[in-house]
């Protein structure tokens, strides 16, 4: 008996990549921003589904398929992995969900609270306190996401990722990519895609553990500013439990400066299991909770937006996080059960 | 009565193509090509004026000729064996000289196309996905090439103001492959040896050379001003061109590369320009919308440059060096251009 079948799984997931809701936005507020990047969407949907649907859709893998043929105006991409345009691979991704679904499910214990607020459809910009010396929010929030939602999450983070060797590729192949404002845009506008960004960046990761769930500055506030361009939501998440996971005791400056790291952290995992502990996390319990999605009454694509107007609606985002974060702290019993 | 073209560097791939693009178009009158050396395709109508490389007899060919329309194909973007001071002058010199020429008083110049690269932009972990025209390049100049080739442009910039009657159009293309062409990429991939950095594996866009050909044709057809990106739809890592090229990758320490491939440069078994380091750590992305949204529509993706060109070069490895040489020989083509004995008009 001849059968051919995709996981379903999989299936799904690659249906609603290739999924990119347009929203009305009239196109003279893009032509405005930049000079013509009128048929930029036209020109990114087939690349990419070509690029994310490796595994074939169902329909199609019963049949033979025929080599693709170069066609009027589509030219034949023979692609041979399944890397799209910002590195990712959902290959790479779906074997590091099975590795890190464990880790997950019992290590961590991540429990979610309104994960319906996160949006089947359109760009949204996930944002969320950030903690830990390697810090363990993003892989969870980016891991629970695909596997509930099962949307891709592209998670933007600071350049020094792209430069160490091996690590760089495996983090721009698993979903992450530089944080730049254009990057951003194109996720979010273009492409309506979830990303996921921590505002505070370095300067949460590198606090020490007297500082624990104390936010700091979000910036200069340009989450806000992109996600007015782009004309999506912000999502709040709150995570409680990624503090106690990679606690920092003190930083090393001298070393830090000489290895060319952003900091260089003594952690208490490593004062415990040596150097093992730069590598293993404590078994906490880490809870998520998702925050209303944060519109602004704005006209999208605009080049700038009043600084004083972002600053505002930054800061309103942070005061929120931070309230959120007290009311979950107020309700934990133990860091290890929550 | 119609175009009277001027192409630089007839005899390079860029321009030769060009000219044999041109001369199947009707509207097209006469075509006029400027190399150093003799042309290396054929070539119907199209006059062969041989020129130094600075092109200082230039503003008096535009005067006699009363071309409307100049071609300039002739920059060095490739540095792979090529002087520092010849790089200089061909490009920036000759360009100068080039403007020089199309903007005097009383020039029958109308449109200016320049052949540029995107190595304008560099290659940095700081730079966007995706490099718009106008987006500044975020990282300092590193390379000769990449600064003769950003000064170039804005030699072109400051001649569009100055002259804001003419059409000026800039194409950067990026890596171009093709049969004819010879790039470091190219070359390696011939070779079957791709020089990678251990642990890196950037996106990366290539144009086909056709496409490259077809661009510039459609640019100066429909007469568009500006700057345009040209490459492929698509990025595809490094590792996938080595896998589609059918070359194997030879893994570079991340740590000075070019000091461990400088052996295998010095006998010629690979070519490792300084700005393919960049390349090949950080890889680079250009967005090609605004020429896809003037109307261009490319024949090859990204990675359907890169398999034709591992057919082509399947091709050339099983049957030699492929077709036959051409050489331009001066008596026999002043005599098919000019003799009275020739019949004009009739094909075949």
């Amino acid at each position: 008996m001849l059968q051919v079948s995709t996981e379903p799984s999989d299936a799904t997931r690659t249906a609603s990549r290739s999924r990119h809701s347009r929203d009305g936005e009239p196109i003279d507020a893009t032509a405005e921003r930049t000079s013509a990047p009128l048929v930029d969407d036209d020109r990114t949907e087939p690349e990419k589904d070509d690029g994310g649907s490796k595994p074939a859709p169902p329909r199609m893998s019963v049949l033979p398929v025929a080599s693709p043929q170069p066609m009027d105006g589509a030219p034949h991409d023979p692609r041979r992995s399944d890397v799209d345009e910002w590195g990712r691979s959902e290959n790479m991704r779906s074997i590091l969900r099975r590795v890190y679904d464990p880790m997950y499910r019992y290590w961590f214990r991540v429990e979610w609270e309104g994960l319906e607020k996160i949006p089947h459809h359109g760009g949204a910009l996930l944002i969320a306190n950030h903690a830990g010396a390697i810090p363990s929010d993003a892989p969870a929030i980016m891991h629970g996401i695909e596997e509930e939602i099962g949307r891709p999450v592209y998670g933007l983070a600071d350049y020094f990722f792209r430069t160490i060797p091996f690590v760089g590729t495996m983090w721009s192949r698993t979903g992450g990519v530089p944080a730049h404002p254009d990057n951003a845009y194109r996720l979010l506008h273009d492409q309506q895609q979830l990303a996921l960004v921590f505002p505070e960046g370095t300067k949460a990761t590198s606090k020490t553990y007297t500082d624990r769930y104390r936010l700091r500055r979000f910036g200069r506030g340009g989450f806000v500013e992109i996600a007015m361009r782009a004309g999506v939501p912000v999502i709040p998440i709150a995570v409680v439990g990624a503090e106690e996971s990679m606690p920092i005791l003190f930083r090393i400056g001298g070393l830090a400066k000489a290895l060319k790291l952003p900091y260089f952290p003594v952690t208490a995992n490593a004062l415990l299991m040596g150097p093992i502990g730069y590598v293993t996390y404590f078994p906490v319990k880490i809870k998520l909770r998702v925050l209303d999605p944060i519109t602004f009454d704005i006209e999208s694509g605009l080049e700038r937006y009043s600084r004083s107007r972002v600053m505002d609606e930054a800061e309103t985002i942070r005061a929120k996080l931070q309230d959120s974060l007290h009311d979950m702290l107020r309700e934990r019993r133990s860091i290890w059960f929550g | 009565m119609g175009r009277r073209v001027l192409i630089t560097g007839l005899d390079t791939f860029w321009g030769g193509r060009m000219a044999q693009a041109l001369e199947s178009e009707s509207d097209v009158e006469m075509i006029l090509g400027l190399g150093a050396n003799e042309p290396r395709v054929p070539l119907e109508r199209t006059e062969f004026v041989r020129s130094d490389q600075k092109y200082s007899i230039l503003s008096r060919i535009v005067r006699a000729t009363q071309v409307d329309t100049i071609v300039h194909t002739f920059l060095e973007t490739n540095s792979v064996n090529i002087p520092s001071r010849l790089l200089h002058e061909i490009n920036v010199i000759g360009t100068l000289n080039l403007l020089a020429a199309a903007g005097s008083a009383g020039s029958s110049v109308r449109q200016v196309v320049v052949k540029s690269s995107t190595h304008v932009y560099g290659s940095a972990e700081t730079d966007p996905a995706w490099f718009r025209e106008d987006s500044q390049r975020t990282s300092p100049v590193r390379t000769r090439l990449e600064r003769s080739l950003i000064e170039v442009e804005s030699l072109v910039r400051d001649f569009t103001e100055d002259n804001p009657h003419l059409v000026v159009s800039v194409l950067r293309f990026a890596n171009v492959l093709g049969t004819d062409i010879i790039t470091p990429v190219s070359f390696n991939l011939r070779r079957r040896l791709l020089p990678c950095i251990a642990g890196f594996d950037p996106l990366v866009q290539f144009v086909e050379e056709d496409d490259v050909v077809r661009a510039l044709e459609y640019v100066t057809g429909q007469q568009i001003p500006g700057v345009f990106n040209v490459a492929g739809a698509g990025k595809l890592p490094w590792s996938e061109v080595a896998s589609i090229g059918g070359a194997f990758l030879l893994p570079l320490p991340p740590f000075q590369p070019r000091a461990f491939v400088a052996p295998l440069r010095q006998v010629g078994a690979v070519q490792f320009p300084p700005e393919m380091e960049g390349l090949i750590r950080y890889g680079r992305g250009v967005d090609t919308s605004r020429l896809v949204g003037a109307g261009f529509q490319y024949r090859y993706t990204s990675a359907g440059a890169v398999e034709s060109f591992a057919r082509a070069n399947n091709l050339r490895r099983s049957t030699g060096s492929g077709e036959p040489e051409y050489r331009y020989e001066q008596d026999v083509e002043q005599f098919f251009r000019h003799s009275p004995a020739v019949v004009r008009g009739i094909d075949g």
